[in-house]
C-alpha cells in the first residue's frame, strides 16, 4: 500500500477521534440544526446558556464516572455520595457550626465524598469484588446511613455564603429574545474537565487507569500499583460526586436527601454515548462532555416538543442502549475488518 | 565483550535457589535452582505444565514463591516485586504477551519502563521517537499508532519484544517467543539475541522447537513435573536426549494412519471455491474418517480457506457440499449448523474464555446438544460430557473447575478440542493444533485426532509442521498463492516432499 492511499483513511481516523468523538459532534450538530429548523425558539443564546447551565452538575458526575469506567469498573453510587456529602455539609453548617464560608463548606463536602470513595475503592481493590455489586451495595448503605444518622428534613434556606453563589452569573448578554445569563459555576465544571483531561492524557496515573482497564493482570506485571491506583480512582470519583452534589444544592437553593434520585441513568448514558467503553480501557473527557451536552439537548428538545416528562427517561434509556449497541457493532465490525486487513497484508509476504 | 563470557566461571547475573511453588494442591515447582551467566542463552525446556512459565513469573515478581530465594547482583530476595525486577534489569516477554490491547503500540513499548522509572508525567509525543528507535533498531515494521488489539499475533509478539528491549535489560526472559513467528521473523529474532548476548545480556529462552533450542542456546535446563532434572551444555544434547529427559520416555513420531475404505462416504466437497484477493478455484474432498492436511506458507491462503468453511469470511464463488448437499456458509452459525467445527490459530484469544472454568469452556459451545425433552439444560448429560472429555483428553489440572487461564498451552489446547468435541461435529478443522505444545502433548493430541477420525469424523489439519502432517494425515494439500497446487497421497506424504512443494 502506498503512502498516498493511506493518507485519506488516516485523516478520517483522526477526524473521527479515538473514541468516535467526531461522530458524536456531528450527531450533536445535526440535532441542534434540526431542532433549530423545527423550532426557532431553540436556536437562541438563552437556550444555549440554559443547556450549559443544566450540564454543569451532570458533567462533574460524568467525569468521575468516566474515570471509573476507563479503569474497567462502573460506579452507581456517585449520586448517593453526592447527596450524602452535600446534605451532611448543609446540615452541619445549619446546626450551629460557625459558617465556614464557601471554601470551608466545599472542603468539608469533598472530604466526606473522598471518605466514601475510600470505602468503595477499598472493597473493590482489596477484595477484587465486581464493581457494580459493590457500588450498588454502598449506594444503599450511604442512603440508609444518611436518612438514619443525618436526617431527612427538607432544608429550604442555605447558609448565606452558599446562597450567594446561586445567583452569581459569569456574564450577561442582552439579546432580542431577552437576557441570557451564563452561570458562574460553569467555571469549576470546565476547570475540572480540563484538569481531568490533562491527568488522563499526561500523567502516569492517568495512563495507569487506561492500562488497568485494558488488562489488569498485564498492569500488575508491568509494575503498576493496581490497588493504589484503583483506590485513588474511587476516591477521586467520590470527591467529584461530592463537588457535583454541592453545586446541585447551591443551584437548587435547597437540600434534601431525596435529590438526584435516578440521575445515575442519565450520567452513565452520557458517558457511554461519549465513547467510553463499558468494557474498560477507553474513553475521553471530550467525548464525555459531548455526551453530557447531547443528553441535555435531547431533554431540552423533548420539552420543547411537548413530550411528557415521563417519556424523557425512556428516551435516555433508549439512547443508552443505542450507545452500547453502536459500540458492540463497531467492535465486531472492526475485528472483522482486521481479519480482512490481515488477508491483504499476508498477501504481501513474499512466498 | 565476549571477554566477560570467557572470564572463566564469571559471576552469574541471576541465581534462583530452591524455589518451591504450589497452587492449591498442585506443586508447580519443587526445589528448582538455576543460574544464568552474563552473555549466555539458557534454554528452559520441558513439557507443557512442567512449571516453566511459573518459574519465569517468580523471577519477574508476577508470582510469589512459597520458599526459596532469587539473587540478582548479590542482592537476595525472598520474593520479587515487578518493579524491583524491572529495575534490576530483568525483562520478560510473557507467553500471553501481557500487552495492553487498548493502547497504541508506541505506548505499550514505553509504558513499562516509565512505570519502573517511577515517572509521574507521561508524554505521548515523547514516547513515540523512543519507540520508533527500538523498532528501527530491530528492523521491524510496526504501525506505532495502531491499537495493539488490532495487530496480528506476530505483531503483538514483536511489540512485546520491543517493550522488553527498550530499557537496558541485563536479563531477558522469553516465554515461547517463536511460536507465532514465521521463519524470517525467527531468524531476525535470533540475530537480535546474538547481539544482546555480545553485550553481556543473559537470556532465558523457552521453546518447544528443539532444533531451535539447540541452535540458539549454550546451556539447556530441563524441567519435568516441577523438578529440574538436568542442566547441561547444549553441545552435549540432541533433540532425542532432550525429549527423553522431558518426558522420561521414548516417543514415537512415526506415521500412523488408518486404512481408509475407498467406499467411505464423502462428508465435505469443495468445488471451485474462491474469494477475490485471497484464493481461487479451490476444490477437494474429505471422506468420513479421513485426516486431511492443509499446508502452505503463511499468507498462501490456507487460513482464509478454513475461515471460509467456517463462515468467518465467506467465499464469493464456488460451492461447498456437506454430505452431498450444497450448503450456504455465510456466517459461523451456518457452518455450525452444517456440522463444521474450527479450532483457530490464536487459541488464547479466539477459542477460550480464559477466566472461566474448564467445565464452562467445554460446554460453552454446545448447550443445544445437551437439552432435555423440555428444552432445559440436561445437567446430567452436561456433567457426563465434561467429565468424559476431561478424562479422555487427559487435561492436566486439579479439577474441571480450574480456570483456563491457569492452564499451560498444551492443556488449554485440549480444552479447545474438548469444546468442539462436545458438539460432535461431522467435520473438524484445526489450525496449528500443536503450535506451542510440547512433544508429549503433541503426540497425545495427534492420537486424539486419529481416534476421532476413526470414530467417523472428517478432520482437516492446517499446519506448518511437516513431521506432524506426515504423522497423522492420509493426504496433504499444498496451497500456494491462493491455489491448491498439489494433493499428496500415500508415499508422497513425506517430510521432504512436503517441504519441497511448499517452498517451490
Ligand atoms: N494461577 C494458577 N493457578 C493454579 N494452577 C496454576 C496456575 N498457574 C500455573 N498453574 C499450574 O502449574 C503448573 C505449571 O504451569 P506452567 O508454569 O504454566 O507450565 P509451563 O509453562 O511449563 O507449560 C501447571 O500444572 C498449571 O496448571
Ligand atoms: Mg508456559
Amino acid at each position: 500500500m502506498s503512502g498516498a492511499s493511506l493518507a485519506i483513511p488516516d485523516r478520517l481516523r483522526l477526524l473521527r477521534g479515538a473514541n468516535n468523538e467526531g461522530v458524536l459532534a456531528v450527531v450533536l450538530l445535526a440535532l441542534i440544526v434540526a431542532m433549530s429548523i423545527a423550532n426557532p425558539a431553540f436556536f437562541t443564546l438563552p437556550t444555549a446558556f440554559s443547556i450549559l447551565r443544566s450540564s454543569i452538575v451532570p458533567l462533574i458526575f460524568a467525569l468521575g464516572v468516566l474515570m471509573v469506567i476507563i479503569s474497567g469498573g462502573i460506579d452507581v453510587s456517585f449520586a448517593a455520595i453526592a447527596v450524602f456529602a452535600a446534605y451532611t455539609t448543609v446540615r452541619a453548617l445549619q446546626s450551629g457550626t460557625p459558617d465556614l464560608g464557601l471554601i470551608g463548606a466545599f472542603a468539608l463536602a469533598l472530604l466526606i465524598g473522598a471518605s466514601l470513595g475510600v470505602i468503595n475503592g477499598f472493597l473493590i481493590a482489596k477484595f477484587r469484588l465486581p464493581t457494580l455489586i459493590v457500588t450498588l451495595g454502598t449506594q444503599g448503605i450511604f442512603k440508609g446511613a444518611l436518612l438514619t444518622y443525618v436526617g431527612s428534613r427538607y432544608i429550604a434556606d442555605l447558609p448565606t455564603s452558599m446562597a450567594h453563589v446561586s445567583t452569581t452569573n459569569l456574564f450577561e448578554v442582552s439579546t432580542p429574545t431577552g437576557s441570557a445569563y451564563l452561570h458562574v459555576l460553569v467555571v469549576p465544571a470546565v476547570l475540572l474537565a480540563m484538569g481531568l483531561a490533562w491527568v488522563l492524557r499526561s500523567t502516569m496515573f492517568g495512563r495507569s487507569i487506561y492500562a488497568i482497564g485494558g488488562d489488569v493482570e498485564a498492569a500488575r506485571r508491568a509494575g503498576i500499583r493496581v490497588m493504589r491506583t484503583q483506590v485513588a480512582v474511587y476516591v477521586i470519583a467520590g470527591t467529584m460526586a461530592a463537588a457535583g452534589g454541592m453545586i446541585y444544592v447551591i443551584m437548587g437553593r435547597s437540600a434534601s436527601p431525596q435529590i438526584l434520585v435516578g440521575s445515575e441513568l442519565d450520567i452513565i448514558a452520557a458517558v457511554v454515548l461519549g465513547g467510553a467503553s463499558i468494557f474498560g480501557g477507553r474513553g475521553s473527557v471530550l467525548g464525555t462532555a459531548l455526551g453530557v451536552i447531547l443528553v441535555q439537548v435531547i431533554y431540552n428538545s423533548l420539552i420543547l416538543a411537548g413530550v411528557p416528562s415521563a417519556w424523557q427517561r425512556t428516551a435516555v434509556g433508549v439512547l443508552l442502549i443505542i450507545g452500547v449497541g453502536i459500540q458492540a457493532v463497531a467492535s465486531r465490525r472492526s475485528s472483522r475488518a482486521s481479519v480482512i486487513d490481515e488477508t491483504h497484508q499476508k498477501q504481501e509476504v513474499p512466498a | 565483550m565476549t571477554s566477560t563470557a570467557l572470564k572463566g566461571p564469571s559471576s552469574p547475573v541471576l541465581e534462583v535457589r530452591n524455589i518451591v511453588k504450589t497452587f492449591g494442591g498442585v506443586t508447580a515447582l519443587n526445589d528448582v535452582s538455576l543460574d544464568l551467566l552474563p552473555g549466555e542463552v539458557l534454554c528452559l525446556a520441558g513439557e507443557n505444565g512442567c512449571g516453566k512459565s511459573t518459574l519465569i513469573k517468580i523471577i519477574s515478581g508476577a508470582e510469589k514463591p512459597d520458599s526459596g530465594e532469587i539473587i540478582v547482583d548479590g542482592n537476595t530476595y525472598s520474593s520479587m516485586d515487578p518493579t524491583d525486577a524491572i529495575k534490576s534489569g530483568i525483562q520478560v516477554i510473557y507467553q500471553d504477551f501481557s500487552l495492553f490491547p487498548n493502547l497504541t503500540v508506541a505506548e505499550n513499548i514505553i509504558l513499562t519502563s516509565a512505570v519502573a522509572d517511577r515517572r509521574r508525567l507521561y508524554s505521548g509525543r515523547a514516547a513515540r521517537p523512543a519507540a520508533q528507535a527500538i523498532v528501527d533498531e530491530l528492523g521491524l515494521h510496526l504501525d506505532l499508532d495502531a491499537d495493539v488489539e488490532r495487530l496480528s499475533v506476530a505483531d503483538k509478539q514483536l511489540t512485546a519484544i520491543c517493550r522488553a528491549l527498550v530499557s537496558d535489560a541485563r536479563v531477558l526472559i522469553m516465554d515461547e517467543p517463536t511460536t507465532a513467528l514465521t521463519h524470517t521473523e525467527v531468524d531476525r529474532l535470533f540475530v537480535i539475541v546474538e547481539r544482546l548476548r555480545s553485550r553481556g545480556v543473559g537470556l532465558i529462552f523457552v521453546s518447544h522447537k528443539l532444533d531451535e533450542v539447540l541452535k540458539i542456546s549454550q546451556r539447556v535446563a530441563i524441567l519435568r513435573s516441577g523438578k529440574n532434572v538436568v542442566t547441561s551444555p547444549a553441545s552435549m544434547l540432541d533433540p532425542r536426549a532432550i525429549a527423553l529427559h522431558m518426558t522420561g520416555q521414548e516417543l514415537d513420531e512415526t506415521r500412523h494412519v488408518s486404512e481408509l475404505d475407498a467406499q467411505s462416504e464423502i462428508v465435505l466437497e469443495l468445488e471451485g471455491l474462491g474469494l477475490r484477493g485471497a484464493y481461487e478455484d479451490v476444490s477437494f474432498t474429505l471422506r468420513r474418517g479421513e485426516i486431511l492436511g492443509v499446508t502452505g506458507l503463511l499468507g498462501s491462503g490456507r487460513t482464509e480457506i478454513a475461515e471460509a468453511l467456517f463462515g468467518v469470511v465467506p467465499h464469493d464463488s464456488g460451492v461447498v457440499k456437506v454430505n452431498g448437499t450444497p450448503v450456504r456458509l455465510h456466517s459461523i452459525n451456518d457452518a455450525i449448523d452444517a456440522g463444521i467445527g474450527y479450532v483457530p490459530e490464536d487459541r488464547l484469544t479466539q477459542g477460550l474464555f480464559m477466566d472461566k472454568s474448564i467445565a464452562d469452556n467445554i460446554i460453552a459451545g454446545s448447550p443445544n446438544e445437551h437439552t432435555t425433552r423440555f428444552g432445559t439444560l440436561d445437567l446430567r448429560a452436561v456433567r457426563e460430557t465434561i467429565q468424559g472429555l476431561f478424562a479422555r483428553l487427559r487435561v492436566k489440572a486439579p479439577n474441571v473447575q480450574a480456570p483456563v487461564r491457569s492452564l499451560s498451552g498444551g492443556n488449554a489446547q485440549r480444552v479447545v478440542l474438548a469444546k468442539w468435541l462436545a458438539r460432535r461435529p461431522r467435520i473438524l478443522m484445526l489450525n496449528g493444533p500443536t503450535v506451542g505444545v510440547d512433544i508429549g502433548s503433541k503426540a497425545e493430541i495427534l492420537g486424539i485426532l486419529r481416534a476421532e477420525a476413526a470414530a467417523g469424523m472428517g478432520v482437516i489439519v492446517i499446519s506448518d509442521d511437516a513431521p506432524e502432517l506426515v504423522a497423522c494425515c492420509h493426504r496433504v494439500l499444498v496451497v500456494r498463492h491462493g491455489r491448491v497446487v498439489e494433493i499428496l497421497e500415500g508415499d508422497d506424504v513425506a517430510v521432504d516432499t512436503i517441504r519441497e512443494k511448499v517452498a517451490a
